[in-house]
């Protein structure tokens, strides 16, 4: 039987899915709604000091015809009075006891300014709290959000004014607009913080109308970065995430989010660490409703491969990240066309003759096109696999026996005992030696 | 006619003949080039005659650029809002697209090219192409049809003086009177006319080449010539009755629906239609729509001999056309007017060494279906007289005249030829490929000749 309770940071939820602290957790009607349609927890919408919002705040990024590809937003945390907030928040925990409710807290940086804010929140009944640190815009220049995030001392100075009063667990939301996540993420450990929340959402400019030369969103004909959030920011947050889950001086627990859609994106952030997903852009896009497939998604996936608990799996694909000089040099591989499934549309061809290493042949063959990989120049860098718009059509195949292999590390080391210099010569020398030809 | 199908109201018919492939709307048409694969040397370019770089007009769409989509494809098509709605996409670029092969739908090249054409015209047709200056040579074109169009459009961009000559009332051939109005009306027809127009092509109409002007002095007034005139008349069945009311060829009926009110076209009751090709399709589906109450196509051979596309059969049986295959037409009964057709059931003999079956009457198979109307659709006749009355220019044993393949010369060196004329009938696509490329010919012919001079 599936298990797809989670534990992140002691917070309990019966499934990994929970709302992000964005507009759609903004009120007990919403988070209340979001429940009833199986959401295993929400991060209520951050709360703290008086906002007032703009009206005109979303831009969209639409791809090849997809709506939504990425979002970006000025929206600022709730503009609703704190009053209001801490009462449905009350409401909603007491209306759902099995359900994680996190609050998103954001207030100017003193120390009890902050104390007040945690007491009246830990009132409430909620689960836990999570800082809210990385907030681009708007708040930023208030000194709050991001403005705390982006300096290590002040995310350690302000999480230890959270943690040294709180009576639940504390997570801290880092921004991804840093050199390096794990200076603020090791911050937040050193301050007492029971996890991390990663990550917010990344500077952008959406777009620029090119009628009246706006930006996008336009306000009043003005506009400004936002946060950029979406299914194009998943590649950045997986990285971010895996920096911060295999770094050893933080070793917390990790509430996973950026451009979470699906159970397959979940499965993803939970194999490099996360505890859980926060979903944001998604439902935003398409409503509460799609947690019943992330749900379905996870339990169907969970049941084919034999998986009871997400504890299972968490942070299994975390071993394997390793630094380029620790890759095969020798790993050949190189790509095979399926001449059953080709549909004869060459993209393999023109990406390979143009952008790659001009492997492939273009001929003609019954009254149609035949693309064929010169597999001795072929060098696998598999651009035509994935140009190829047919499932399994072109598939990169690995050519050597398994019984050679040096890493660029390795290789240097023996250069380095043996006294020779690495020339290019040298280099050719080796690669011939193993049936490489580099033209 | 004995029994004329009740007319119609005038909101019925615009039903009967409104659009099969309505346009797509702007949000659609980006959906759907959004879906292109963007092929490198695309299958779809290579099945257009006119090689359109079909793939490319359809990137521009999805960037939003509907002019240079529209260039695109005016560089190798002159008559490309007729080709959209009227060519057999499902043979020629759809039927080629990777989709099909990847089991999906094709992308709806036609109604794309549909879209990036009707755009332009409502932009007003801003110019795409820089003109040369006048050369001081003048090319007399015979035909106003898609080759003719093709053919003076390229010409005139080059630099020459442009004359056709047209012989009926309004300009565009079959392009204007010959298309099922379902498919395309006739003012869609005469768009592309006035783009050939706006170029400085002059068109002179009700001008009858061999009547009006003679060919020698047509010959003498230009130093090209080019015959784009297409096919004549429906033959003879050749059988009792067939001078009777009511019987009727398919390409006058099919004019008739293009260029009169429909409520002033009359239909039999019960219309028979002779012959199984694409045009006797059109003739069967118009008589329906007009109103008549049962239309029967009559073919002497089986659906899988009868050259009418697959689309085109279906379509005619969704309207509801009853086949009869295998079926030979013996006489018209009537007194003064059409009463019924007495026909005899077929059978198809063994393939003879081309492959062909002979069709073979059964005796004693012999019936008769009572109809008020027959339309007769067993292909065109080559204008046979008119054009061996042209000085050396020569004809094939169909009637077709003979041209070099890539110069589109005759065998009198002065005269370029193309369309049906050339081909014997095929579609207004190859028409618009002969016209551009004999154009070229043209091009090169007189070029070589102004060197010599020199």
């Amino acid at each position: 039987m599936v298990d797809l309770s989670v534990n992140c940071a002691g917070i309990k939820s019966s499934n990994p899915f929970w709302l992000a602290s964005a507009p759609p957790s903004n009120s007990a009607y919403q988070n209340c709604k979001a429940f009833e349609k199986g959401w295993g927890g929400t991060v209520w919408k951050t709360i703290g000091e008086p906002v007032m919002n703009v009206f005109n705040r979303y831009g969209g990024l639409d791809y090849n015809g997809q709506k939504i590809f990425g979002l970006n937003n000025i929206e600022l945390i709730s503009d609703r009075p704190i009053e209001t907030n801490f009462r449905e928040i009350a409401e909603t925990k007491k209306l759902w006891p099995d359900r994680a409710v996190v609050v998103s807290l954001m207030v100017e940086s003193k120390r009890e300014t902050w104390h007040e804010i945690v007491k009246r929140t830990i009132d409430t009944g909620c689960d836990g709290i999570e800082l809210n640190y990385g907030c681009p815009h708007g708040m930023s220049e208030r000194g709050m959000g991001a403005a705390v995030g982006q300096v290590p001392e002040y995310c350690k100075m302000i999480t230890e004014w959270v943690t040294e009063i709180s009576t639940i667990p504390v997570l801290v939301k880092l921004t991804p607009n840093v050199s390096n996540i794990q200076l603020p993420a090791r911050a937040a450990k050193a301050a007492g913080a029971d996890g991390i929340t990663l990550i917010n959402t990344i500077n952008s400019i959406i777009g620029v109308n090119l009628d009246p030369f706006e930006l996008k969103p336009n306000v009043g004909g003005k506009g400004g970065h936002g946060g950029y959030a979406g299914p194009a920011v998943k590649p950045i947050a997986l990285h971010l995430l895996s920096q911060v889950a295999i770094d050893p001086e933080v070793n917390l627990p990790i509430s996973g989010i950026g451009g979470v859609s699906n159970w397959r994106d979940a499965l993803e952030f939970i194999l490099l660490g996360a505890s859980n997903v926060q979903v944001c852009t998604a439902v935003m896009h398409h409503g509460f409703r799609i947690v019943e497939d992330m749900i379905d998604g996870m339990t169907n996936w969970m049941n084919e491969k034999g998986i009871t608990s997400l504890d299972q799996i968490r942070g299994k694909s975390l071993p394997r990240i390793d630094n380029f000089g620790n890759f095969d040099l020798l790993n050949k591989t190189i790509a095979r066309i399926d001449q059953q499934k080709c549909i004869h549309c060459n993209l393999c061809y023109v990406a390979c003759e143009d952008t790659a290493h001009q492997c492939i042949d273009l001929t003609e063959e019954n009254g149609h096109s035949k693309t064929e990989v010169r597999e001795k120049d072929c060098v696998g860098c598999a651009l035509c696999s994935l140009v190829c718009p047919v499932d399994n059509c072109i598939s990169m195949v690995r050519i050597d026996d398994g019984s050679t292999s040096k890493t660029w590390n390795q290789l240097n080391e023996e250069f380095r005992k043996s006294g020779k210099p690495m020339t290019w010569e040298e280099l050719a020398k080796f690669q011939h030696k193993h049936g490489i030809e580099i033209h | 006619m004995k029994n004329i199908a009740p007319k119609l109201q005038a909101d019925q018919y615009e039903r009967n003949f409104s659009d099969l492939h309505p346009p797509f709307t702007q949000n659609a048409a980006t959906t759907e080039a959004f879906r292109c694969l963007y092929c490198y040397d695309s299958p779809c370019m290579k099945a257009c005659p006119t090689h359109i770089d079909i793939s490319t007009f359809i990137k521009k769409i999805s960037t939003g650029n509907l002019l240079g989509s529209a260039k695109t494809i005016y560089q190798s098509n002159w008559v490309p809002l007729t080709c959209a709605k009227a060519c057999p996409v499902d043979v020629l670029c759809e039927g080629a697209c990777v989709y099909n092969t990847k089991g999906e739908d094709p992308i709806q090249i036609g109604r794309l090219q549909r879209f990036v054409i009707e755009n332009y015209f409502e932009k007003g047709m801003p110019t795409l192409f820089e003109q040369l200056p006048k050369n001081g040579k003048s090319v007399g074109i015979v035909g106003s049809g898609p080759a003719g169009l093709a053919c003076g459009a390229e010409l005139a961009l080059l630099g020459y003086a442009v004359n056709i000559y047209e012989a009926n009332k309004i300009p565009g051939g079959l392009n204007t009177w010959g298309i099922a109005p379902y498919k395309m009306r006739r003012e869609d027809s005469l768009k592309e006319v006035e783009l050939v127009k706006s170029f400085g092509v002059d068109i002179k109409t009700e001008v009858m080449i061999g009547k009006t002007v003679k060919v020698d002095d047509l010959l003498k007034q230009h130093d090209a010539v080019f015959l784009g005139v297409g096919l004549g008349e429906s033959p003879q069945l050749s059988i009792k009755g067939e001078e009777l009311s009511g019987v009727v060829g398919a390409l006058d009926f099919i004019e008739k629906v293009k260029t009169e009110n429909w409520t002033n076209v009359n239909v039999g009751k019960r219309v028979a239609v002779i012959g199984a090709g694409n045009t006797s399709i059109d003739a069967a589906t118009e008589a329906k729509r007009l109103g008549a109450e049962q239309v029967y196509i009559i073919y002497r051979r089986s659906d899988v001999e009868m050259s009418a596309y697959e689309f085109e059969y279906q379509l005619a049986k969704k309207d509801g056309i009853v086949f009869h295959f295998l079926t030979s037409p013996k006489q018209i009964i009537g007194k003064d007017s059409v009463e019924g057709i007495e026909c005899v059931k077929m059978k198809l003999a063994e393939p003879d060494i081309r492959g062909r079956r002979k069709p073979i009457p059964i005796p004693g198979s012999e019936f008769t279906i009572h109809v008020d109307m027959v339309i007769k659709a067993i292909g065109q006749e080559t204008k046979s007289n008119f054009l061996s009355s042209i000085p050396n220019v020569t004809l094939d044993e169909e009637g077709c005249v003979i041209v070099d393949q890539t110069s589109y010369q005759t065998t009198n060196a002065k005269i370029f030829a193309g369309g049906d004329c050339i081909n014997g009938g095929k579609e207004v696509v190859n028409a618009a490929y002969d016209g551009k490329k004999a154009a070229q010919g043209i091009h090169a012919f007189l070029s070589d000749q102004s060197k010599g001079e020199k």
